[in-house]
């Protein structure tokens, strides 16, 4: 009955706001109302969703009863209606019932959401296993079986988010490189975070697993439908969490294994020398990505920073001093802030964005840091 | 409400009865009835100051996009209303019915420590400027979640450290009032009240009391683990020293989920001693109604991790906290069908206080509805974090725990004011409280199934719409709480009709042989109860 009441009253209002949706949004697809959980691609989630309807229509059952009896005695054993108070004030046979049949309820219910949570924690027999990382803000994934991984963050450009263009149809739910996994392939997540707790969250595939820094959860989904199904990060982690969506790629086995070949050729390409020696203008240009897959969360794409919060890297005395306190800084983080190590980049990437922020906006030093000398710091 | 009249009725003036005038009377005072006025005063100015905040919220989150303030700020927002709703306004709320109403209730002349109660009131306002004046330092108000979980929480400024002093505060202040509570209800009985003759007002409390004393300690040791590791070196929640951080979330739930009760325990008092009288039949089932209350107080310790079920935990500790959440739903129920019964059959009137207390019944067990559905842990894990937990909450706490405050002031005002209520205004400030709190809320249900995660400053186009409509019933429900402020200061300042000893048909308990306002000092002669 709640929901009917909902639908209803969704119903009469679908009229006027589709009218105000229109006047304050154009952009809005009719599909911005939506009320229910999302349809399932997983017997996990399947199970979630008619254990969701079970519980719903006994409580709705209960709803009617429990209140049908208070509006009767409002509207009959009112004053104004003449209605002479009784007297009593126990029944010791009622309260029995009142106590024991609930208890039947809740025995009834336990019965099927216990089958459910076995299935849900039985993470046995995995057809393969990937590797979660939370970081503040993004996913990494690397997959344990095929030595490869890659970092997740969201796509959609910072002007949409400022309202300076127009959103996309999957605005904030869109990364730029989704998780791809084969469909019917029972899929085990390890899942753990770099900084802060994080949660993983598919409610396609009914998975919701906290990433908690030090420890490692595992969890896992099966997933019965090719597609492309979005989540998000589920739990507090700092300003930037309601911008690191998970995007999951669901594929036929056979696109799936062609996939991973392509993954494999790319960071085999990808792996760099670190004994190249590059010139200042391609460590720019490079630097100028990295910056702004890690970096411009906190220092910006002005390089300015955030007053109080994040220090501005233009006209920084580190950037513009001696490189071998920023490579240390970019290497091992800062205890106590927010800034994290970046250890993971590779000597490349670390070069590059050094080299970046130190000829960027008004820092002008002309230095171009080398991977090799990266990789010396290292040590 | 600052005005109490101060005439004496004969027989009740007292040599010693000097006061300092002005602002010395308020800091100095020992009396009951002024503190619990302090209380009420204090917790609806919070309530107005968190209630800002939400509107910061829900304005930000009227359309896709950041529009109004940064993620940053936005976070803060979150956190600060949580705190100050539920240490700032919801508790001293309670605590204030309690000053003004166990003395009179029981019979007895005051509060057992008079002056240990004027300091735990007068420890809250630091507490509340502490807690403002964390948004103005740099790095800003801690921004972690009113559950404060970290290691978030160890990588914030120094708002947090503020925030943590002030929590500390507060905890002293409850401590103390339930010490004060317990003593009081347990000594100062009038002579033939025994306990099982008590209103149910003074049992919830009682219970309450207990629980404060047995949780907030253990928040303040939480707390002061945050504080050492962030500035002391410890590793209490960090792995890479030998900690855990989901240590604190047992920690801290442990405190959280008795600290729920705390909020609704008070507020089923209030309830159990308003519908029986607007029904002019006696309370149905008063034993069971204390056990189910002990019940729901010891079951509440054991159900902490219910909060927890996505940190994957073992199956065997999952099992238990989902059946032993679940049984909840039997005391609660109980509760709801009492109070059913005392309506059943009875003489039902509808002033302001019962259309409350009406409201309450119902969106509670809505609200209760709702967490039985949660506590079904593969449910929960599509649930846990998002706007249908949000939703639930909020119907336990604000059409639960605020309802129940708003239909005790409406009961009460006459007695402590001496005027009566505009009875229109009351209506209206129900009906546009009822019709915006379910526009606001109820679509929040409909946001989290969906997938809403809650903390986001910014959302995916499908959650439009609920959360345009749940962003108008927010500024509708701001604005109505202006009208209860409006007829109170009615009452204070004495305009309106003059309210008789006993403004209620159907009242029986002992604050309504006394005159209207109630005099300075009552019940120094206990009454005989028989």
């Amino acid at each position: 009955m709640v929901r009917n009441q909902a639908k209803e009253r969704a119903g009469r209002r679908r009229v006027g706001m589709a009218g105000i949706a229109a006047l304050l949004s154009p952009g809005i697809a009719l599909a911005a109302r939506e009320w229910n959980l999302q349809p399932p691609v997983t017997t996990i989630a399947q199970q979630q969703n008619d254990l969701h309807v079970f519980i719903f229509w006994i409580c709705v059952v209960i709803f009617i009863a429990v209140f049908g009896v208070m509006f009767y005695s409002i509207f009959r054993h009112r004053k104004s209606v003449g209605h002479v108070p009784a007297q009593f004030h126990e029944n010791t046979l009622v309260e029995i019932v009142w106590t024991v049949v609930p208890f039947l309820i809740l025995l009834f219910m336990a019965f099927p959401a216990t089958k459910t949570i076995l299935a849900m924690k039985d993470t046995s027999a995995p057809d393969m296993t990937v590797k979660i990382t939370g970081y503040q803000w993004k996913w990494g994934y690397d997959y344990l079986q095929d030595g490869f991984g890659f970092y997740s963050s969201l796509k959609t450009p910072l002007a949409q988010i400022e309202n300076r263009e127009p959103k996309g149809e999957n605005y904030l739910l869109e990364v730029d490189n989704p998780l791809v996994v084969p469909v019917d392939a029972k899929v085990r997540l390890l899942i753990t975070a770099d900084d802060v707790i994080h949660a993983w969250w598919v409610p396609a595939f009914g998975v919701k697993q906290d990433a908690i820094p030090g420890f490692v959860r595992d969890t896992w989904f099966k997933a019965e439908k090719p597609g492309v199904y979005r989540g998000q990060c589920a739990e507090l982690c700092g300003k930037e969490h309601g911008f690191m969506p998970i995007v999951v790629e669901v594929k036929t086995k056979a696109e799936y294994a062609t996939w991973v070949a392509a993954q494999k050729a790319k960071v085999a390409a990808a792996a760099d020398d670190p004994a190249k020696v590059w010139d200042l203008r391609d460590l720019v240009a490079r630097g100028e990505k990295v910056y702004a897959a890690n970096c411009v969360a906190c220092h910006q794409a002005s390089g300015k920073g955030v007053a109080g919060a994040f220090p501005a890297l233009d006209g920084s005395k580190v950037v513009n001093g001696p490189v071998a306190e920023q490579r240390a800084l970019v290497l091992n983080g800062k205890q106590g802030t927010a800034m994290a190590s970046f250890r993971q980049l590779s000597d490349t990437d670390i070069a590059a964005v050094i080299t970046y922020t130190r000829n960027s906006w008004g820092n002008k030093t002309g230095e171009a840091e080398q991977p090799a000398a990266v990789l010396a710091a290292r040590k | 409400m600052s005005s109490i009249p101060h005439d004496h009725v004969a027989g009740h003036d007292h040599a010693h009865d000097h006061r300092p005038s002005g602002i010395a009377r308020w800091l100095t005072t020992t009396n009951h009835k002024d503190i619990g006025t302090m209380y009420l005063i204090f917790s609806f100015a919070m309530f107005l100051v968190g209630g800002c905040m939400a509107l910061t919220i829900r304005a930000e989150l009227f359309q896709p996009g950041l529009q109004v303030v940064h993620p940053e700020f936005f976070n803060s927002m979150t956190t600060l209303h949580g705190l100050i709703m539920v240490f700032g306004a919801i508790m001293p709320a309670a605590v204030g019915f309690a000053n003004w109403m166990i003395p009179m209730l029981i019979g007895a002349p005051d509060m057992a420590f008079a002056r240990m109660n004027n300091w735990s009131f007068w420890l809250l306002p630091p507490a509340a400027i502490l807690l403002v004046t964390s948004l103005f330092v740099p790095g800003g108000a801690a921004a972690a979640g009113w559950t404060l979980y970290p290691p978030l929480t160890i990588q914030a400024g120094m708002g947090t450290d503020l925030t943590i002093f002030a929590v500390h505060i507060m905890g002293a202040s409850s401590i103390m009032g339930s010490i004060n509570i317990i003593t009081t209800i347990l000594n100062l009985r009038a002579p033939g009240m025994t306990l099982m003759k008590m209103p149910m007002f003074c049992w919830t409390w009682l219970i309450t009391a207990y629980l404060l004393i047995a949780v907030m300690p253990v928040l303040a040791g939480a707390v002061t683990m945050l504080l050492t590791d962030r500035h002391f070196g410890t590793s209490f929640f960090n792995a890479a020293g030998g900690g855990d951080p989901v240590l604190f979330q047992h920690i801290f739930w442990f405190f959280g989920h008795p600290e729920v009760y705390i909020i609704i325990l008070p507020a089923f008092g209030i309830i159990s001693e308003i519908i029986p009288v607007f029904s002019r039949k006696p309370l149905f089932g008063y034993a069971s109604m204390v056990y189910a209350t002990a019940g729901i107080a010891i079951l509440s310790f054991i159900v902490w991790a219910h909060h927890m079920f996505t940190t994957g935990m073992p199956l065997a500790g999952t099992l238990f906290f989902m059946y032993a959440t679940m049984l909840i739903a039997v005391p609660t129920g109980v509760k709801v069908f009492n109070w059913l019964a005392t309506m059943w059959k009875g003489a039902m009137t509808f002033e302001t206080p019962m259309l409350f207390a009406v409201g309450f019944l119902f969106l509670f067990t809505m609200g209760g509805f709702t967490g039985l559905v949660l506590a079904i842990m593969p449910i929960d894990v599509q649930l846990q974090d998002t706007y249908y937990v949000v939703a639930h909450f909020h119907y336990v706490m604000v059409a639960g725990s605020l309802f129940a405050f708003f239909s005790g002031a409406y009961y009460w005002l006459p007695k402590w004011t001496g005027t009566m209520y505009d009875e229109k205004i009351g209506q209206l400030h129900f009906w546009t409280s009822f019709v915006t709190f379910n526009i606001t809320f109820f679509p929040m249900h409909f946001l989290g199934l969906a997938g809403m995660p809650r903390r986001i400053p910014d959302y995916a186009q499908q959650f439009a719409d609920w959360n345009l409509v749940a962003s108008v019933g927010a500024f509708g429900f701001g604005l109505s709480q202006l009208i209860f402020l409006w007829a109170v200061i009615k009452c204070a300042t004495g305009s309106g009709a003059k309210a008789p000893a006993k403004p209620w048909e159907g009242g029986t308990s002992l604050e309504w042989t006394l005159p209207s306002p109630a005099p300075y000092h009552t019940f120094e002669t206990p009454p005989v109860v028989k």
